[in-house]
């Protein structure tokens, strides 16, 4: 991520060649901070990023102001060397000295120097993989297990640990400390969301330096000294912002847990989907962990141009609907079971024809993928229908909580299905329903009963078609319920507030005989106009960027794991 | 290669050679002590490091050793172990060890009886048994639950006691 | 037994007739499904193994399970049969056996009557044609079964019994010109007053056994159904009662002609000392000649049995080769030399 974030800030003027590795390597002199976006110089661990090397870390992270207080990025480096004359000191052959650096006290000991916090400099030589580095490497990581309580087996970050991670790539197999370990306290209650681990904490700061810099919410902080350093929240505040999930992503062991994933699945065995969240208009990048047909979390995926890598707790506790027991599984026909797909929508298809243009609604949502909104657009130009989507306006705030709780407001406007913003037409779509202008009503993915049309209301019209994926007043007066998917169990697109285009992918199979509104809308929609429409998303969504102004150069293999800007 | 076959003699094609051996080897198996085991009533002993039914195990203390990491089920060759885990619910009981499975199933139909489980206990909270012949009259009665394999798997004297020991310290530090 | 004796020759023959039909079957059955379990015991014990010896007291009670078994399975046709013929086989294979048996005489008298259910003075010509209709269950099931392994075994078998068939039929001729008569009944009297033909013609008695065996399809010559090559032979496709018709058959077919050979060769029910030698004139005299009778058949089906361990099967052609190039000329050449004997010494 970091290495995206240097691809796209603009080529700085000066750069600096350094040797990492053996290898030259030219990197630039500055870089931006990553809270004030500054150019400030670059450090070595940047450089040695830049060159394709890992350094181990802790406590640094490329969107954290630097600490260096976890010591594991030390590396062994080399300086020039200076004469007398501040002139540097050249090899026989012309080349200036390098001198690798050394303890002033103890010649023969290499002096390292953390690879986060040392900016680099001209004619410098950072080696990342000597011995030397290695033992210091081994002798940090001694340090950091000394009263590490090893209970990996019931620790939740098992599997996705640095600690672990780093032990078993530069650690010692055994441990030579014999006494007895500090203890401290286990089970902490943090905050509604956070469960805390203090024994498994390496004192990295990262958390703190999140909710003070990043959260703008300094709730955490260091008590006592030595090996008895705690984390801990001032005494009565808990720790509670709409971010707090954050901390237990970058925190690196598993001191900080969440509570809402704590103990249910280990992390191995989630499958990781590429996802966006739905919860706001925003689109933060998200991985889905399920298993088994199971969402377990959310996790925020790193994406510079959305959400950096952070996302809120809302959103990020926004799964759990997916998953319940009452979700529609089955098509229904005037509320019962036991029709087929193909009936449901050969039937559908034929009702259709009979319509007479100008007496139909059809209010959709804008929480529906792009593909599905231009499907019902295409739906609506087919039957001179007048359509809309309601509007969802929450709070906003100062990082990523946008206040347009729809995901696809903007996938509604490019795509033609909403006229301007959403929720202008309801009112008219609800006036014509009472004075008898409108005979039919085509409702996806929303419950109108909150929005303007009441169950009074719906009596006066032909509830032609609704699906939805949850149960409510207005799939209890459908006449063909549909069931649909969510998002984490289809295919397609959103375009967010700030107009970035993005491609989700499917994490689980959707329950019972529900299938994804793209396709089902296509296969109506193939019957009634009598023009195919693919029902896979790629070509559907190849199809309505040839036909939509605004993505007209975008193709589905071009969208990527990150998304891209549209013209909206 | 080819292998010459045997001439044989005048004497050998009379085939009497073939059958007085024959009748001599018969005999002496007619009359030898069987090797049949009567089964039910009778039964082999053992042997030390028989892979027989993996059980859990209990120690000392009588707590459940098994702390639900899924090692087990991520190994287990043919998946015939299912771990419900814990879930975010403090559970008061388990004190420092902190998590205990909710349920833990072993589909014995559908296990090979190799051991990994045992290798990869981390807690040695899993023990292939002496157990070799499991009957039940469905499927799902072969699939054994928590209770059932806890049952089954008894006590193990467990030398370390690393928990326990960690309470201890814990306590005597002050911290509860 | 005034009253009976009384009755009408007509009367009499059917009555007594049906008795010995109706005991002889009721002695042979059992004796059948015992000697499959003979068999088992025996085998297990060369096996060095015990063998079935759960149901009922030493296992007792294991034909009578066995028989449950066959009788309490499905019986399954499969789809690709010949579906007449498949149905018949299992009966045509069962029945020779049985009616073999009906002109052995089994015991002297009991009762007053001669202890054979026909006494036919062709006995051993009928028996040798009822014996070769024996093939045509073992063909038939091979044709039905309209599969390879069963077709194979099937040819195997009609090949195999009709040569050996000869070789048999050669090496009793001797027999007959020494007693001059073709009724069994006759053949024991004649060994009665002399000596066993056993030790009279054991050339003919060794080509007849060795027959015996092949004509049975048993080991060392159960090429028909050998499990190595052919799965099951002839009776792969065959399953529950079916297959156990076939079985039965296998067995009563052993027993018959075990029965054969103690009449032939080994003085039938007579034992040549303690005046056994004579017909009986009291009821238990009657019942011991049955026993002795039953006793040295039990002394072939052991044999059988053992053989069935001793010896490895013989590849097909090694077969043919004996049969024909072997037995045959040594059958011929033992009824030359016999007439010689014959013509010198009358």
């Amino acid at each position: 991520m970091a290495k995206q974030a240097t691809e796209k800030s603009a080529p700085p003027v000066e750069t600096i060649t350094i040797k990492i590795d053996g290898k030259e390597v030219e990197v630039p002199k500055t870089m931006p901070d990553p809270i004030t976006g500054k150019p400030v110089a670059t450090t070595m661990i940047q450089a040695c990023k830049i060159a394709g090397i890992e350094v181990p870390h802790y406590c640094y992270h490329p969107k954290l102001p630097v600490a260096g207080n976890c010591r594991m990025c030390l590396v062994e480096f080399g300086m020039p060397a200076m004469g007398r004359d501040r002139k540097p000191i050249l090899n026989d052959d012309g080349t200036p000295q390098v001198r690798k650096m050394t303890l002033p006290y103890e010649p023969g000991t290499p002096r390292g120097a953390i690879a986060c916090a040392t900016p680099i400099s001209p004619g410098m030589e950072i080696y990342p993989n000597s011995p030397a580095t290695k033992q210091m490497r081994e002798s940090v990581l001694e340090s950091l297990l000394v009263n590490h309580p090893l209970d990996c087996p019931i620790c939740d970050q098992a599997g996705e640990c640095k600690l672990q991670e780093y032990s078993v790539e530069h650690g010692q197999a055994e441990s030579k400390f014999a006494e007895t370990k500090v203890h401290k306290p286990k089970q902490v209650d943090l905050g509604p969301r956070i469960m805390l681990d203090d024994e498994r904490c390496i004192l990295c700061s990262r958390c703190v330096r999140f909710s003070k810099d990043i959260a703008d919410d300094d709730a955490l902080g260091f008590v006592n000294r030595g090996s008895y350093n705690t984390l801990t929240t001032f005494p009565g505040k808990p720790f509670d912002n709409n971010y707090t999930l954050n901390t237990v992503d970058i925190c690196p062991v598993g001191a900080l847990t969440s509570k809402d994933f704590r103990f249910q699945m280990r992390v191995w065995f989630l499958k990781e989907t590429k996802s966006v969240c739905t919860s706001c208009a925003t689109g933060c990048n998200i991985t889905i962990g399920s298993r088994e047909e199971k969402i377990y979390r959310y996790e925020p995926r790193d994406n510079d141009a959305v959400n950096a890598c952070w996302m809120c707790d809302e959103g990020r506790l926004n799964y759990k609907w997916i998953g319940r027991k009452d979700r529609l599984t089955a098509p229904k026909r005037n509320g019962r079971e036991g029709i087929t797909w193909k009936n449901a929508i050969d039937d559908l298809a034929t009702r259709l024809s009979e319509f007479e243009p100008k007496t139909t609604a059809i209010i959709g949502s804008a929480r529906q993928t792009t593909e599905e909104l231009y499907l019902l657009k295409k739906l609506a130009d087919h039957l001179d229908a007048i359509t809309d989507a309601p509007a969802r306006v929450g709070e906003a705030d100062k990082l990523l909580v946008n206040a347009d709780k729809n995901p696809n407001a903007n996938g509604a406007l490019v795509t033609g299905f909403c006229s301007g913003e959403p929720g202008s037409n309801l009112s008219k779509i609800a006036t014509d329903i009472r004075s008898g202008k409108i005979k039919q009503l085509i409702v996806i993915g929303e419950d109108v009963t909150k929005h303007g049309i009441s169950a009074k209301l719906l009596e006066k019209v032909e509830l032609v078609l609704v699906s939805d994926i949850l149960p409510n007043e207005t799939t209890k007066k459908a006449k063909t319920l549909l069931p649909g998917s969510a998002h984490a169990e289809k295919r397609g697109t959103f375009i967010n507030v700030k107009g970035r285009l993005q491609r989700f992918l499917k994490a689980v199979e959707a329950p019972g005989d529900a299938r994804p509104e793209s396709e089902f809308l296509a296969e109506l929609l193939t019957i009634v106009s009598g023009e195919s429409y693919p029902s896979n998303p790629e070509g559907l969504f190849n199809k309505m960027a040839a036909e939509t102004k605004a993505l007209a150069d975008v193709k589905w293999a071009d969208i990527g794991d990150l998304g891209v800007d549209v013209k909206i | 290669m080819i292998v010459q076959r045997k001439e044989l003699s005048w004497w050998e094609r009379l085939y009497i050679p073939a059958i007085i051996s024959g009748f001599r080897v018969t005999v002496r198996h007619f009359f030898k002590k069987k090797v049949t085991m009567q089964y039910p009533e009778e039964r082999w002993v053992v042997p030390e490091g028989y892979r027989g039914a993996p059980y859990l195990v209990k120690d000392q203390d009588a707590r459940t050793k098994c702390v639900s990491c899924q090692l087990c089920e991520f190994v287990c060759p043919p998946k015939a172990i299912k771990i419900t885990p814990p879930g975010p619910k403090v559970n008061k009981s388990t004190g420092n060890v902190e998590k205990e499975p909710a349920d833990f199933e072993i589909n014995m139909l559908r296990c090979i009886f190799c051991g990994f489980c045992q290798e990869v206990c981390p807690e040695e909270a899993i023990f292939l048994q002496k157990d070799y012949s499991l009957t039940g009259e469905s499927r799902e009665e072969m699939i054994y639950h928590k209770d059932k394999l806890l049952e089954l798997g008894g006590t193990h004297q467990d030398d370390i006691m690393k928990w326990a020991k960690k309470n201890q310290e814990a306590k005597a530090q002050g911290i509860a | 037994m005034e009253a009976l004796s009384e009755a009408n020759s007509i009367q009499a023959i059917l009555l007594f007739g049906l008795l010995k039909v109706v005991m002889v079957v009721a002695v042979l059955m059992p004796m059948i499904s015992y000697s499959v379990m003979a068999e088992r015991r025996i085998s297990a014990a060369i096996q060095d193994r015990i063998g079935p010896n759960r149901v009922g007291p030493f296992g007792l009670l294991q034909p009578i399970a066995d028989g449950l078994k066959f009788l309490l399975k499905e019986d399954f046709t499969p789809n690709h049969v010949r579906k007449a013929y498949f149905w018949l086989a299992p009966a045509i294979a069962m029945v020779p056996p049985f009616l073999t048996i009906a002109v052995i005489p089994f015991g002297s008298t009991l009762g007053g009557q001669n202890m054979v259910i026909a006494n036919l003075n062709v006995g051993i010509l009928f028996t040798f044609s009822v014996v070769s209709l024996g093939v045509y269950g073992i063909v038939l099931a091979g044709y039905a079964s309209n599969s390879k392994y069963p077709f194979f075994g099937g040819i195997r078998a009609s090949a195999q019994m009709i040569s050996y068939e000869i070789a048999m039929g050669m090496s009793v001729v001797p027999l007959f010109m020494l007693v001059g008569d073709l009724n069994l009944g006759k053949v024991i009297e004649y060994q009665a007053s002399g000596a066993w033909l056993i030790f009279k013609q054991p050339l003919a008695f060794i080509i007849f056994l060795v027959a015996a065996f092949a004509e049975t399809n048993r080991l060392p010559f159960d090429m028909p159904e050998s499990e190595t090559e052919l799965v099951s032979g002839y009776h792969t496709e065959y399953s529950s009662m079916k297959f156990a018709l076939f079985f039965l058959g296998e067995y009563a077919a052993m027993i018959s002609v075990s029965a054969l050979m103690v009449t032939l060769f080994l003085g039938g029910w007579t034992l040549p000392f303690m005046g056994l030698d004579t017909p009986a004139t009291t009821i238990l005299g009657g019942l011991l000649h049955i026993g002795i009778f039953v006793g040295k058949l039990s002394i072939f089906m052991g044999l059988f049995i053992w053989v069935r361990w001793m010896l490895p099967r013989f590849r097909y052609d090694q077969l043919m080769d004996l049969g024909w190039r072997r037995f045959l000329p040594l059958a011929l050449l033992n009824i030359v030399i016999t007439a010689c004997l014959l013509w010198i010494t009358r």
